[in-house]
């Protein structure tokens, strides 16, 4: 009976520690994230797995995610539902811990507004909110190394 | 004294912002004439197109995803509409230095493999994509002639279901064009064309 036990827990290690899964979310549950009534700053990174410039900036996420444990860094991944494999794998081989969700709404212009009026609707784009006071920076590019320092910064 | 020289930074201050801003069409917005090379190499100007009822401009490129996802619509488009007066227009205005997929070469033989039987522009100098205040790939701007001009009559995407044409509900750009050629109102003016940002040039 143990034995079955341990071999069951091998089985989930392989599974879904040692891969990461991908959460397929609906806006509403976006939607609280950005409303969060949290301590921490939330910072938002929006992406997709072919989307170069993104994926070039995903370490700086991964870094922030490691050091700062009083922001909480979510990526919302923009891959077509049906990659959530392909998602999968690409976080496995990158070895990536911060959380990704998919983000399954495909008919964007209900939702992207509400994300933030001014964007465009090209990623990557960042949200940094600041729960505790309310204020917000919407950045529609690919960050570079030290700008998300900056950015917390001013919204402190 | 004083008064002069705090107006003298204003404007100074004015034309600064202006300038730094680039101006972008809005909806019922006049388009000022462009000329492109095609890639059979040959010029095409808008002022071209003389006996239309109008003309869809697309931005868009060969190497993202969502342009890809698109493309079949993009020539249905054309074949749907250039007989009924609305011919279409692709202008690619990504940098081959940062997207090399987007090269002159790339794009002949896109336009090749594809059969486009519509111009396919290269913006070299993405002067034509800034006036435009086009931002991403694909991004539509259906214009309709009036009198000599092209007025702007429709920004945005081309339906809202980029993965899929067939669960589409919303078709924005047949909607507008539909409408145009009705004479009736168009029903949405104005969307945002999820894509993926224009290459642009390093300053």
């Amino acid at each position: 009976m143990r034995k079955i036990g341990l071999v069951v827990f091998v089985f989930f290690c392989g599974w879904q520690v040692c891969a990461q899964r991908v959460e397929v979310i609906k806006f509403d549950r976006l939607q609280n994230i950005i409303d969060a009534k949290a301590e921490k700053i939330q910072v938002i990174n929006f992406w997709a797995t072919w989307c170069a410039p993104c994926v070039k900036e995903l370490p700086l996420f991964e870094k922030l995610n490691a050091d700062k444990k009083d922001v909480k860094v979510t990526l919302i991944n923009l891959d077509f539902a049906d990659k959530e494999k392909k998602v999968e794998s690409f976080l496995s081989k990158k070895k990536m811990q911060t959380e990704v969700l998919l983000l399954d709404e495909i008919d964007y212009n209900t939702w992207i507004d509400k994300v933030d009026q001014s964007w465009g609707g090209a990623i990557p784009a960042t949200l940094i909110v600041n729960p505790k006071n309310g204020k917000r920076k919407f950045i529609e590019r690919e960050l570079q190394e030290g700008e998300l320092q900056k950015l917390l910064a001013e919204v402190e | 004294m004083k008064n002069t020289k705090v107006s003298a930074l204003l404007a100074l201050s004015l034309v600064l912002l202006f300038a730094g801003r680039a101006p972008k069409y809005e909806i019922g917005d006049s388009v000022t004439d462009f000329k492109l090379k095609n890639v059979d190499g040959k010029m095409v100007a808008l002022s071209d197109y003389k006996s239309v009822k109008g003309v869809i401009v697309i931005f868009d490129c060969n190497t993202c995803p969502y342009s890809k996802a698109y493309n079949d619509r993009i020539q249905a488009l054309n074949k749907n509409y250039s007989s009924k007066g609305f011919p279409l227009i692709a202008i690619n205005a990504n940098s081959p230095e940062i997207s090399p997929g987007d090269s002159f070469e790339e794009m002949k033989a896109v336009a090749k493999k594809k059969n486009y039987d519509f111009p396919y522009l290269v913006d070299e100098t993405q002067q034509v994509a800034k006036s435009f205040g086009a931002s991403n790939t694909p991004h539509v701007f259906v214009l309709q002639r009036v009198g000599s001009d092209f007025k702007v009559a429709y920004i945005g995407a081309i339906d809202n279901n980029t993965r899929d044409a067939a669960a589409a509900d919303k078709k924005y750009v047949e909607e507008a064009v539909d409408a145009l050629l009705a004479g009736k109102s168009i029903p949405t003016e104005k969307t945002k064309a999820i894509g993926c940002g224009i290459k642009w040039k390093n300053a």
